[in-house]
């Protein structure tokens, strides 16, 4: 039980010495990607062998005086495509895609010789070499990790890890140093911006929340990821959830409420567990609750579970749900600010921004907004997915540009393709090309752009994929998702996607292009929230950056990137094909002509273009144009 | 094992109810625990949650149809999710969703098979983009899933299963 902040104090300086007497630590990733490699099988084994060995040490043993090695299962480390990723401390050796058995070999050579496994390191295909440390692979060289400082490198689970990292001493500072104006102040001064996409300043809302006259005010986490392809906020609620829990109650203190909600999305279930886990430390070690460190200041979080709504992203839509009710949006005014959840003055920030919120309070303002750009100042999450070498989490200051991010950070396309375009934030976001590769990452650069960092998703495409299709692909997302309240969002994101799919199935015409441009701008404007004004976008900005390859499915009748089937068109080489006959016995609509021994042909307009001919010639006679 | 209700037990529910102070603000929780016991929404628990608490009906049908993850269909012992979220299907993620229909023998839209063994599912996003594209059955999460690798996922669980049958 932490009574006063002179404990709290006194718990840091004895844990964070405490913490010394691990010789070594070994921090397994206990991340959902890792986790599904087997990742809790090594951190077993690790117990195990070094038990075995007498070599294991935790904090209770170390209050008894015996030094050793520890292992923890941590957060996201951030590089899952390597995974499982094991991290040594001190000396910082990272070892990817470990397997159970290497545990044996690792604490051989590390822990006893303080030697790397070298078919362990990780091998920088473009620069051929290995990497001893974590902090020397490319991938890690370039960001900064701020937010995601824990994240890989403390035990979630247990909030004597995080107290010994400095944590809630930001809340100890505001409780005792600061008058909630101040707290508004300074996070208004740091220019600190929504992270969950719109940028609105962080400082701001807390003001008007702050100045709004009612007994009764909330603050509510929105953990609710939908957008597929962003990850950050599962990472952050799984690898640190205590500065989340910090971040909200500072929140709490800076603007009158007493009650929080943290709304985590319902495939994240380790997320919620890790959270619950950290709330109830919280609570034991009197950190949540009454009279937080005696400071008359009362605070308590729940979580509340989604069940699978992507509109429930959208702040009130997201209260409704927790208020029980179908998470359907309202319009605005009143804003969330004024009335939000039960009525009441509601301060709503995305997880990513309430773990800003610390660092700020303990570094300042003026700490903050000399990383990044001035108007974006800080660090952004992103989540980089798709067609490229190095998949996973990376934070980078705001301002760095997207060349950087792909092929210094993310090493280049996958299978040294050529870079086509990346889906930034979503179905909400927008497509940015070659074109954009120098453009700083930042909400106002790529607000111009059309694009927008939203969630902070970066899905990135190579020279096959085919950008009508992926186009059909957010609208069937977003048609789907939509929750039926606005006629213009739920009828006409259906129409534009039967349109799409009519274009890739090789139906489209130029008017088809027309009408879909005009349906736009109708589910745009007619659109109460973020969603259905947001839902056009990809279609928008494919036509716009690609419309090419529009006019090659609806006029010509062919996809460029050989990816829509409709438009494949079999033909038959002449040199190739022996007559066996193969071919025109499998095709299911009679398309294929020719006598025995001789070359077939295909009429074209009987093709169904199913392509079985294709898996039919024994002598790859048949190919697709 | 899924379905106990013909015996008309709802005491289960009023357990849950109870938990949860028959608040229709905890309405949400309330039924996600409920599909937690009975791996969906029987239509007679509905109808005995609005009755419970005090609440219209169609409140609760309301919000039992409005989320994707509440069932008002039994759903089959195993639950196979195919991610479909952008970085899998980038990844060709349509390949495993078209291998798993046709493993399980499910047509036209069908989500469960006969012998009420698998469900399929779509899901938009879990979160593991960086191991697309992934499957996961029963909460257990594979990532950099092929074809192949989906089919023998499969037939390994109707193995098990039917080893259980026989033990």
């Amino acid at each position: 039980m932490i009574r006063t902040v002179d404990e709290l104090e006194k718990n840091f300086q004895e844990l964070s010495k405490m913490a010394r007497g691990y010789r070594m630590r070994i921090l397994v990733c206990g991340g959902t990607g890792c986790i599904a490699n087997g990742s809790l099988e090594i951190y077993k084994k690790f117990k195990e062998v070094l038990r075995q060995k007498g070599l294991y040490t935790d904090l209770e043993l170390i209050q008894e005086g015996r030094e050793g090695t520890g292992v923890a299962a941590s957060g996201c480390h951030g590089f899952c495509e390597m995974g499982p990723l094991v991290r040594i401390e001190p000396n910082g050796f990272l070892y990817v895609k470990v397997k159970a058995e290497d545990v044996e070999d690792i604490v051989e050579s590390t822990v006893i010789k303080n030697e790397p496994v070298m078919r362990l390191l990780f091998c920088d295909p473009a620069e051929k070499k290995h990497f001893l440390r974590e902090e020397e692979i490319p991938f890690y060289r370039r960001q900064t990790r701020l937010v995601l400082k824990n994240c890989g490198k403390i035990d979630p689970e247990d909030i004597r890890d995080y107290i010994a990292c400095g944590g809630y001493r930001a809340l100890a500072k505001v409780l005792t140093e600061m008058t909630p104006e101040q707290v508004c102040d300074e996070i208004l001064k740091s220019k600190l911006r929504g992270r969950g996409g719109a940028g609105f300043p962080t400082g701001k809302k807390w003001q008007q929340v702050f100045s709004q006259d009612s007994d009764v005010k909330y603050v509510v986490c929105n953990g609710d990821e939908g957008d597929p392809g962003a990850f950050m906020d599962r990472s952050v609620m799984e690898g640190d959830p205590h500065r989340i829990l910090e971040g909200m109650m500072i929140a709490g203190y800076a603007t009158g409420a007493r009650e929080g909600y943290i709304y985590v999305r319902a495939e994240y279930p380790l997320a919620v567990k890790r959270l619950q886990t950290a709330i109830n430390q919280a609570r034991e070690w009197g950190l949540l609750g009454k009279n937080i460190l005696s400071s008359n200041f009362d605070f308590d979080i729940h979580i509340n579970r989604g069940a699978g709504a992507f509109v429930c992203g959208e702040g009130s839509a997201l209260t409704q749900s927790i208020e029980g009710f179908r998470g359907m949006p309202r319009p605005r005014p009143p804003r969330t600010v004024e009335k939000g959840l039960f009525g009441k003055p509601t301060v709503l920030n995305n997880v990513e921004t309430f773990a800003n919120v610390p660092s700020i309070i303990l570094n300042g303002a003026e700490w903050f907004s000399s990383i990044g750009t001035p108007e974006s100042p800080g660090t952004k999450i992103f989540a980089l997915t798709g067609n490229i070498n190095n998949t996973g989490l990376i934070e980078v200051p705001m301002g760095i540009t997207l060349r950087q991010i792909l092929f210094e950070v993310g090493g280049g396309i996958k299978s040294g393709k050529k870079f086509k375009a990346v889906q930034i934030g979503g179905p909400s976001g927008g497509c940015l090309t070659e074109e954009h590769l120098d453009l700083s990452m930042d909400f106002d650069s790529l607000e111009k752009a059309g694009a927008m960092i939203g969630s902070g998703g970066l899905v990135v495409m190579d020279e096959d994929a085919c950008m009508v299709e992926v186009a059909r692909f957010f609208m069937d997302f977003t048609q789907r998702e939509s929750c039926g309240k606005c006629v213009p969002c739920r009828e006409g994101t259906k129409r534009m996607l039967e349109i799409l799919e009519k274009i890739v199935s090789g139906n489209g015409t130029v008017e088809d292009l027309e009408l879909l441009n005009e349906l736009a701008e109708v589910v745009k404007t007619g659109s109460l929230c973020g969603l259905g004004k947001t839902a056009p976008n990809p279609v928008l900005t494919t036509m716009k950056y690609f419309k090419e390859e529009y006019m090659a499915h609806v006029i010509d009748k062919r996809c460029p990137s050989k990816v829509c089937r409709g438009l494949a068109r079999p033909v038959i080489n002449r040199e190739k094909c022996r007559g066996c006959g193969k071919c025109k016995r499998i095709c299911p609509a009679s398309a294929i002509e020719g006598e025995a021994k001789k070359p077939h042909e295909i009429d074209q307009n009987r093709c169904l273009r199913c392509l079985a001919c294709i898996d039919a010639c024994p002598f790859d006679a048949i190919r697709e144009e | 094992m899924t379905e106990n209700i013909s015996c008309r037990n709802f005491e289960k529910v009023n357990d849950i109810l109870e938990k949860y102070d028959y608040r229709p603000s905890n309405l949400i929780s309330i039924l996600q625990e409920v599909q937690e016991i009975y791996r969906y929404l029987p239509e007679e628990i509905l109808t005995y949650i609005s009755t419970a608490m005090g609440i219209a009906p169609a409140r609760v049908f309301g919000v039992a149809t409005f989320y994707e993850n509440f069932s008002l269909e039994p759903k089959g012992k195993n639950v196979i999710k195919v991610c479909n979220g952008t970085a899998c299907h980038v990844r060709k993620s349509d390949k495993i969703l078209s291998t798993v229909r046709e493993t399980l023998n499910l047509k036209n839209g069908a989500k469960t098979t006969d012998d009420m063994l698998f469900t399929l599912e779509t899901v938009s996003c879990l979160g593991a983009c960086g191991l697309a594209p992934v499957v996961v059955v029963n909460d257990r999460v594979y990532g950099n899933m092929t074809p192949e690798k989906v089919v023998q996922l499969i037939n390994e669980i109707m193995e098990g299963s039917r080893n259980d049958q026989d033990s």
